[in-house]
């Protein structure tokens, strides 16, 4: 006979009712020995991916890089329109005159910048319009906040996971959910 | 001796918790319109009409039934482009170097203020398609390869630069404003798929609570908000993302602002006209346009706190910090228009002299001095607290700000324009119809586009809002304050 097994994996929630509960527990959890793969909460909670252990977002990164691509195309369009392709010579200015180029060089390089920074977020989120959530439990976008850890990466057992989620805080009993 | 600074007042009043925020903000995006709501946004339908109507006539008999003539080429077309343009700055004035500077306060209004940006600069650019002539040929603004093989736009012109500001600063004010929507969206997302799921935390409903809670389904809010939050979950990898993306947008934006402004005084300043030559006009335009802008938020705000009950959000304190910036823009715009009139004297050049004399006690010295009452007079009421905390004396005066804003661009332009070096060509402008009713559609357009976004999205950053209340809110200041005392 054959045996489906399920391709889903299994969490274990823990449900916080404050920001400094959350924030203590996952020091504590972590301390414990647990690892924690993520936190969802209402609102940014400054360094909390650092305790998780999260690497550093390349955002800033893409943003220079595209910013930098903006002003490129920018300089290029000017200097190929106003010098190369049809030279012009207006109000005794030379075709080539760089102060000139300033402004759509600038306004290139923040369009392009932010456009592109904005898709990174998104393409690294794997977000876009339509895209179907996975909520752990929706009132975290409410008042709650989900801490959540990956049980395949953790080799304490479900109970014990548990009872150290509700040792550090945890306001209901911890739920195993499929994703 | 140790100096102790008084604890700042709060910035959530009412005792709020998370969830309370999460209930007034999302609410008025829940339930069925009210009646005010119907009203006033019926009353914006009704002028966008008539504003469509004069707009369907300008563009079928031509921009030659305005007021224009030879000698004032430009007039109220150009004078309500640089009014909304400079309404449009408050949003990320507010957004972008509040956040920068660290400035817990904006969290309650930038939402809406950023929503009022989007739909000002929008006014301002219709403005520019109107101005055109004939729209339709609006493409050739743009740097696109044409049938003169190729003949390209003209990179020193300060309008081609306009072009590229005015289009980048709408585009990058709407993701901006798109990305700090989209955890807000998550949460109207997520309370409306909760009507339709049976969350497993509530299993224990009785069958008279679950009868209730099926009439209360949504399931239309449910998929159009599912779409709209693009699958926000709410990790904090993702808040950290995100995070740094507020922070560099508001980076970009804060010299783009400052650009867009500078530009638009570009377009006047660039020129040998008597009047617009001058180099002070990019300062002097920023300092105007964040002043007209947070006079315009005011406005918007006020009414809004009265008619949705925010008080508790917007609070005298807000009210009261965004009186003191209209205060001190209006106070840098004094002083611009007192130092250009001391230049144009001080130069010696005969032309700039009459200008300015003319501007004064000319055939407009009305509008002059409507722009000196507004502008320069009015804001400095603001020195008494009791006038920045006093929402009518607030409201009134946002309002005169705005009108005295809007005389102040069409000083500039039409008193430069109207006595040119020809006597005989010299003319006194005078609007038509066609002029106001095309400035009516913009305001038909503005206030439609405000009146859905007050309905359908959420109003205050509700994210951020919860973000400071740990920090800001009554309780916390309670705390802080027996602290202080032990």
């Amino acid at each position: 006979m054959a045996t489906h097994t399920s391709d889903k994996k299994k969490y274990l929630v823990g449900i916080y009712d404050h920001e400094e509960t959350v924030v203590s527990a996952v020091k504590k959890v972590q301390n414990d020995g647990v690892k924690v793969d993520e936190v969802y909460s209402p609102h940014p909670i400054h360094h909390i991916d650092v305790y998780i252990g999260h690497p550093r977002t390349k955002i800033p990164i893409a943003a220079f890089m595209f910013g930098a691509t903006g002003t490129t195309l920018a300089v290029t369009m000017i200097v190929f329109m106003m010098r190369i392709d049809w030279p012009m010579i207006i109000g005794g200015k030379n075709a080539f005159y760089p102060p000139t180029m300033v402004p759509v060089s600038f306004e290139g390089t923040v369009l392009i910048a932010a456009l592109g920074m904005v898709a990174t977020f998104l393409v690294s989120n794997l977000m876009g319009p339509g895209k179907q959530e996975f909520m752990f439990d929706r009132r975290t976008t409410d008042d709650k906040y989900a801490l959540v850890v990956d049980l395949d990466k953790n080799t304490k057992s479900i109970e014990e996971i548990e009872a150290i989620l509700e040792k550090h805080g945890a306001s209901e009993k911890p739920r195993v959910v499929e994703r | 001796m140790q100096v102790t600074s008084a604890i700042r007042e709060p910035l959530v009043t009412g005792g709020k918790t998370m969830h309370d925020i999460t209930e007034d903000i999302c609410k008025r995006v829940e339930e069925k319109p009210s009646m005010s709501w119907l009203i006033a946004f019926g009353f914006s339908v009704v002028l966008f009409i008539i504003g469509c109507l004069s707009l369907a006539s300008t563009w079928w008999y031509g921009i030659g039934v305005w007021g224009l003539n030879k000698t004032v080429g430009w007039a109220w077309d150009i004078t309500n482009f640089v009014w909304w343009v400079g309404i449009g700055h408050a949003g990320t004035l507010i957004s972008a170097v509040l956040l920068l500077f660290r400035q817990k306060w904006r969290t309650s209004i930038n939402r809406a203020a950023e929503a009022m940006t989007i739909f000002a600069v929008l006014c301002a650019g219709s403005f520019i398609l109107m101005h055109m002539g004939r729209t339709w040929l609006a493409h050739w603004a743009l740097p696109l390869p044409n049938t003169y093989g190729s003949l390209w736009v003209n990179f020193h012109s300060p309008l081609v630069w306009d072009v590229f500001a005015i289009s980048t600063y709408l585009t990058v004010s709407t993701v901006f404003w798109y990305v700090g929507l989209i955890p807000d969206l998550a949460t109207i997302r997520d309370r409306a798929k909760l009507t339709l799921e049976q969350n497993p935390l509530l299993a224990t409903d009785t069958p008279a609570e679950r009868a209730e809670k099926k009439k209360k389904r949504r399931p239309i809010a449910a998929f159009a908000y599912g779409i709209l939050a693009f699958g926000w979950e709410g990790g904090s990898k993702v808040w950290a993302r995100y995070e740094y993306v507020a922070l560099i947008l508001a980076g970009l934006s804060t010299p783009l602002v400052l650009s867009v402004h500078t530009i638009v005084s570009m377009d006047f300043a660039t020129s040998v006209i008597p009047g617009w030559h001058t180099t002070i006009f990019p300062p002097y335009f920023v300092a105007g346009a964040i002043f007209s802008g947070f006079a315009m938020v005011l406005t918007l705000m006020l009414v809004t706190r009265v008619v949705y009950k925010l008080e508790d959000y917007i609070t005298m304190e807000h009210i009261d910090l965004m009186n003191k910036i209209v205060m001190l823009t209006g106070s840098i715009v004094g002083v611009a228009y007192i130092t250009e009139f001391f230049i144009a004297w001080y130069s010696g050049v005969e032309a700039e002299s009459y200008a300015f004399i003319n501007r004064a006690f000319g055939p407009y010295w009305w509008s002059y001095w409507a722009m000196m009452t507004c502008n320069v007079i009015s804001p400095q009421l603001f020195w008494f607290k009791s006038i920045r905390r006093n929402l009518i004396w607030s409201f009134v005066l946002s309002i005169v700000v705005n009108v005295g804003m809007w005389f102040e661009r069409f000083v500039i332009i039409v008193t430069s324009l109207h006595r040119d070096y020809i006597p005989s060509s010299w003319v006194y402008f005078r609007p038509t119809i066609y002029d106001v009713g095309d400035y009516v559609f913009s305001f038909g357009l503005f206030f439609v586009c405000f009146f859905l976004f007050a309905k359908y999205l959420p109003v205050i950053n509700m994210a951020e809002v919860k973000t400071v209340l740990n920090s800001s809110d009554e309780q916390a200041k309670k705390l802080a304050e027996e602290k202080l005392k032990h």
